[in-house]
């Protein structure tokens, strides 16, 4: 299987088309953000640029109205706040819908397992309102707490813990452990990956979320990268070197990080269309 | 059985209330931003709720009713959005299920650098629809856009139809595609390798093999697969706002576009929430119906096989 699969010169060439037909988009964006605005708008347009230029990348930094360094701090922060606050969350409540008994315990796990198959455009009006009453519209809260509450991170952990041999558990009891500090010092430490996973997944979401931030964030300042994108777009309508080098800098950090933990993201992709 | 009963409370060992001081940080949080608002959403809906006003008159279903009314001022938008999601729903679904499986296949075979390339794949959809909407805006321009240059075409993709929502469709399917091979090469991932060798075996080609043996293997899978694809189709927001702002003359405002500029820019929250409420009857509906539709064939599958064993034992 593995000769013949490895020897048709057909199948290569259909991965190699297709993998040109994946990356070409993501080289020519990074290529225009190294042309002059000229030679972004010359038709039939070039692909690699006559003159290199760092000059989209200079207005993008030197633009006070556009702060991009503080929206990618504010990016940075808002998927980082996130992704830990999804993992303790999610942890703590997969663990408990795990291993212990408690009354209605079936019924709330039904209820939060229901909430994944209601559609996240129900809440816009509701929690842009909860969201005024207690003052986190137009901070990074607002972008980083209620994305939390969703099932999936619980629903990922409490299958995980599931597959983790109960001996773990039962040794550190009988040594006189108790429930907090046998989840602290035996449970989660051999839950690294699980949590690797979903706090990867969790930070890629939130870095790239666009339609809740663009109605909950106003200020320039506090923008994530998304929105200030998109209103880059708006104010540099035929500089497209200078959106694209947005585009570039919004690319660079996830795609660094997909390439290190490559295995982690498509694990959790995996794991939530097999198991769900 | 007394060593069972033991073993049993050792487990529940601890404070009746730990198990609740482990949901609480969880709970706090589901309260206040799933559970309530999903009430509160209809109570909402039931008003003449605009934001910037104090009073807010309850109207009932007064906000639905005039989702009824072709004179009322909602009317046309929202119909105009639902008819646009719906459009693009039946046309992108079907590439969005058929293409990565494709590629899940491709990627399913042994070959050296397969990880890699399952890589490549998956990459365009860790860029966020803010990246690859403007990316795509310039690379589609009508004038000096590489899409023209490549394909030798004049075509003013993101301002005249058909081509808006060709171009719609063909930028997800970029951007997904990843997605959905990784879930299909995940179920193929569980069919078990002898069943392939059995069929070869036994003489089947290469078509009876997927025919008979993936088709079945992925049944649940695929099943995961149509219905997350549907739900995140009616769901399109950010291809239209970014690539086509919703152009040409409103022909790709999708439903949530309508919905979100209505209750979060123009503030009419109770006509919005109402709006919300009708969309996620409708998606509900069609989720049913997928998944009985594909459950169905599964289960007759099990009774036919089930069927088929009896008279084996009996014979």
């Amino acid at each position: 299987m593995m000769h013949r699969a490895a020897r048709n010169p057909l199948l290569w060439i259909v991965l190699v088309l297709l993998s040109m037909v994946i990356i070409g988009p993501l080289v020519a964006m990074a290529l225009t953000s190294l042309k002059t605005t000229a030679e972004s708008q010359t038709s039939p347009p070039t692909l690699w640029p006559e003159v290199f230029t760092w000059r989209a990348y200079e207005v993008l930094f030197a633009a006070a109205d556009n702060p991009i360094l503080q929206w990618f701090a504010n990016s940075m922060i808002s998927a980082a706040a996130h992704a830990v606050l999804v993992v303790t969350v999610a942890s703590m409540a997969g663990y408990a819908f795990a291993r212990m008994e408690f009354p209605g315990k079936n019924v709330l796990f039904g209820v939060v397992l229901s909430t994944m198959f209601v559609p996240g455009f129900i809440f816009l009006m509701p929690n842009f309102i909860t969201l005024d009453t207690i003052g986190w519209l137009d901070t990074l809260l607002a972008v980083i707490v209620p994305g939390a509450a969703g099932a999936f991170g619980v629903f990922f952990m409490r299958q995980f813990f599931l597959r983790l041999p109960k001996e773990f558990e039962e040794s550190a009891r009988i040594d006189g452990a108790g429930p907090l500090r046998t989840f602290w010092s035996i449970v989660l430490p051999n839950t690294r990956p699980a949590m690797v996973t979903l706090l990867v997944i969790s930070f890629l979401a939130n870095w790239n979320d666009f339609i809740w931030p663009i109605f909950v964030l106003f200020s320039d300042a506090n923008l994530t990268l998304p929105v200030g994108l998109s209103k880059l777009q708006g104010a540099y309508t035929i500089d497209y070197p200078v959106v694209m080098a947005g585009a570039v800098i919004a690319s660079l950090p996830v795609l660094l990080l997909y390439v290190f933990v490559q295995r982690y993201v498509i694990d959790g992709v995996a794991a939530s269309g097999v198991k769900g | 059985m007394s060593t069972r009963r033991t073993t049993r409370r050792s487990t529940q060992h601890g404070s009746p209330l730990t198990p609740f001081l482990f949901l609480a940080p969880y709970l706090l949080l589901f309260t206040a931003f799933v559970a309530v608002p999903a009430v509160f959403g209809l109570w909402i809906s039931a008003h003449d709720w605009d934001y910037l006003l104090d009073h807010r008159p309850f109207v009932g279903f007064g906000n639905y009713a005039n989702l009824l009314d072709p004179d009322s001022v909602a009317f046309g938008d929202f119909w105009n959005g639902m008819t646009n999601t719906a459009l693009f729903t039946v046309v992108s679904v079907p590439f969005l299920l058929s293409i990565p499986l494709g590629v899940a296949m491709l990627l399913h075979m042994k070959f050296p650098g397969r990880t890699f390339f399952r890589a490549v794949f998956f990459a365009p959809y860790v860029l966020g629809v803010a990246v690859i909407g403007l990316m795509w805006r310039y690379l589609l321009d009508g004038n000096f856009g590489l899409v023209n240059a490549i394909l030798g075409t004049d075509i003013s993709w993101t301002t005249s139809q058909p081509w808006a929502w060709i171009a719609l469709v063909a930028v997800t399917v970029w951007w997904t595609m990843g997605f959905n091979a990784i879930i299909y090469l995940a179920g193929l991932g569980d069919i078990p390798p002898d069943h392939y060798e059995a069929a070869a075996l036994d003489g089947a080609n290469a078509l009876q093999r997927f025919r008979h043996i993936t088709i079945p293997g992925i049944q649940p899978v695929f099943v995961f697969v149509a219905v997350t694809t549907i739900l995140a189709s009616a769901n399109m927001f950010g291809q239209s706002y970014l690539i086509t702002q919703g152009g040409p003359s409103q022909s790709t405002q999708t439903a949530l576009m309508v919905i979100t500029e209505l209750g979060l820019s123009r503030f009419q929250m109770g006509q919005a929430a109402a709006q919300s409420y009708v969309l996620a009857f409708f998606l509900g509906i069609i989720s049913i119906l997928t998944f009985l539709a594909t459950r169905d064939r599964d289960q007759a599958r099990e009774r036919r096989a089930l069927r088929k064993g009896v008279r084996g034992v009996a014979r």
